[in-house]
């Protein structure tokens, strides 16, 4: 059975590139493996880094297995609390990931929302959010991301920030990304706006919004897949610098750059192993997703695949 | 500009109650109320708007909440470091990106392009902040040659702090801006690499090569001054960005700039500060652009003629 499906798969096109280029195969497969590990945190994880029972005082600052002083029980070592750096590690991984889904689904949406509107309405609505993409695209994401964080915290009291922080930061990193998903939709929409399909469905009476949403949205997926798998990796970055700067999510959930930023301050006495194994962690993970981007990038453009 | 000022206005106006944050939430109301007055929040919102835009023009950002001093002494104070900063390392991104970048445009496959190739795609995925404590750790923790934070001694210019005229401020200065320009040096090669193999194509350079000119002086006499404008405006729009980007630098290696009093703002719900932030980097990001335009008028032969033609 899964032999099969692996044939069938392996037959496509898109299939057939993946599996002959082996960047993309070992890339992939870093990627769900460390998408398996945070999803199944709880189990795959040994100690549980927020269990104030299963953390004490006396194991903080072990060193990893393989250096003077490091115990078998936490094999990277632990930090400044006795956390095991592995398990905090995924569990740090988890919190990004998230961020970095979440704000990059809601960067599309609302960018392929406002692009496929503005390619299939044009006139003055595209003019103006065309404008505003353009604005946007000069400065630079992080400076916006930080902006918009900045004007949350100013909004929403101290107290609750602390809860709310996640979500302001998906807001924030998912107000800064937009525009790339605006400007390509947009493009790809005025292509697919004269094509026959799109006038049928016009003749035989479907509403605009049918016809926007249900017919075009499916043929203009593939370059949008596209810069989504970027925008992740870049997301994930910005979430981690968001957090390294100490405005990102609360240093009680943290991710991998608060982790980072922790461990920056241990850095003079020795301890290099708790910045050290969450840079590299966040090194592999988005380089894992860049390839993954540049591979499909080739992969699903029909004018590289003809060369 | 205007757009800019309006929205930092209203940021500055609408978001949060200043007051609040000045006074502390166990202040009596008489006392709010005459703070309310001396900030001149009780005008209407045209007039406040006018007067913040005056006060903008002369200089005037109004008063920290959170240090209680002028805003726009703070970011006298410290401004030159950041620009210091962000010059410095602009110029080693130009400089080594435009050789590497070169280099790996004539020799296209040999073994040195490609090791500079793969490091450069390693920088684009490498974020800022890696790169910066990598460096610290292995320059200032683990070979002790240099420092970590902070600028050094400085000199004092008239209003302008400088660290260019002490060994400590140059020593400092080399970490935080060789981290700050290597993304932006990645992108310089690969732009450098495409336009020198786009132009060593091109008949004129064939002919170049008919008359028997030197090799060295074809790649650098004629070929690189050709690609060299998409680089400035490469590095014109990238400024900005390397502006943008010394926030994190700036927090990592300490550095007393105008990003870590954007970050400390951003961090406290400092909103005159953040608000003046934001106005001197799109006033900068202008400047760039009026400056980027200047600069092709005189490396661009054609845009002259062009013009004293019409």
């Amino acid at each position: 059975m899964l032999l099969k499906m692996y044939d069938k798969i392996y037959d496509t096109d898109i299939g057939y590139s993946f599996f002959n280029s082996k960047l993309a195969v070992i890339s992939s497969t870093i990627f769900f493996i460390i998408l398996f590990c945070s999803v199944f945190a709880g189990i795959v994880a040994p100690y549980n880094p927020f269990d104030p029972a299963s953390v004490s005082l006396m194991d903080a600052f072990t060193p990893p297995v393989w250096s003077e002083g490091g115990s078998f029980s936490f094999i990277l070592g632990t930090d400044q609390q006795g956390r095991d750096m592995f398990s905090t590690m995924i569990y740090g991984s988890r919190i990004s990931l998230i961020v970095g889904f979440a704000s990059i689904i809601f960067a599309m949406i609302l960018g392929v929302f406002l692009g496929i509107t503005a390619g299939y309405i044009g006139g003055r609505y595209e003019i103006i959010v065309m404008r505003l993409t353009d604005v946007q695209l000069t400065i630079p994401s992080i400076l916006m991301a930080l902006l918009v964080d900045g004007i949350a915290r100013a909004i929403i009291s101290q107290s609750m920030h602390d809860e709310m922080a996640i979500y302001v930061l998906i807001f924030a990193i998912g107000i800064s990304e937009w525009p790339q998903f605006a400007r390509v939709s947009r493009a790809s929409t005025l292509v697919e706006k004269n094509k026959e399909y799109v006038s049928a469905s016009r003749i035989i009476g479907l509403s605009n919004i049918l016809i926007m949403f249900k017919h075009i949205l499916p043929n203009i997926l593939r370059p949008i897949l596209v810069i989504a798998t970027i925008g992740l990796a870049l997301a994930i970055i910005t979430e981690s610098t968001l957090s390294f700067l100490g405005v990102g999510v609360p240093p009680t959930t943290p991710s991998l750059g608060t982790l980072i930023r922790f461990g920056n301050n241990f850095l003079f006495s020795g301890e290099w192993w708790i910045t050290f194994f969450p840079a590299i962690f966040l090194i592999v993970l988005a380089l894992s997703i860049n390839l993954l981007g540049d591979w499909m990038r080739d992969a699903l453009n029909p004018k590289l695949k003809k060369r | 500009m205007i757009v800019v000022a309006f929205v930092s206005f209203s940021l500055f106006n609408f978001v949060g109650d200043p007051v609040n944050s000045m006074t502390g939430e166990d202040a009596s109301d008489e006392r709010r109320a005459e703070v309310r007055d001396v900030l001149g929040l009780n005008d209407p919102v045209y007039v406040q708007f006018s007067r913040f835009l005056g006060n903008v023009i002369q200089g005037d950002f109004g008063i920290s909440y959170q240090l209680k001093r002028e805003v726009s002494d703070l970011i006298a104070e410290r401004m030159p470091a950041t620009l210091e900063l962000v010059f410095v390392s602009a110029l080693i991104a130009i400089i080594s990106g435009v050789i590497l970048g070169v280099y790996t445009g004539i020799h296209r496959d040999s073994f040195i392009s490609n090791i500079i190739l793969v490091i450069s795609l390693a920088g684009v995925s490498l974020p800022t902040f890696i790169i910066g404590i990598m460096l610290i750790y292995l320059f200032s923790v683990i070979l002790g040659v240099l420092p970590s934070f902070g600028r050094g001694e400085v000199t004092q210019l008239g209003f302008w702090t400088t660290g260019f005229l002490t060994t400590s401020g140059l020593k400092a200065l080399i970490l935080p801006s060789v981290t700050l320009s290597l993304f932006q040096m990645t992108y310089v090669i690969r732009l450098v690499r495409a336009e020198m193999m786009e132009i060593l194509q091109t008949d004129y350079i064939k002919f170049a090569k008919a008359r028997g000119i030197k090799r060295s002086a074809i790649n650098y006499k004629h070929a690189l001054k050709n690609g060299l404008i998409p680089v400035i405006t490469i590095t014109g729009i990238n400024i900005g960005t390397l502006i943008a980007f010394s926030i994190i630098t700036e927090t990592v290696f300490q550095w007393p700039g105008m990003g870590s009093l954007f970050i400390k703002a951003v961090y406290f719900v400092d909103i005159p500060i953040m608000s003046a932030y934001m106005i001197m980097v799109a006033f900068i990001f202008v400047m760039i652009n009026f400056i980027v335009d200047i600069t092709y008028y005189f490396i661009d032969p054609r845009i002259r003629l062009k013009e004293e033609g019409s």
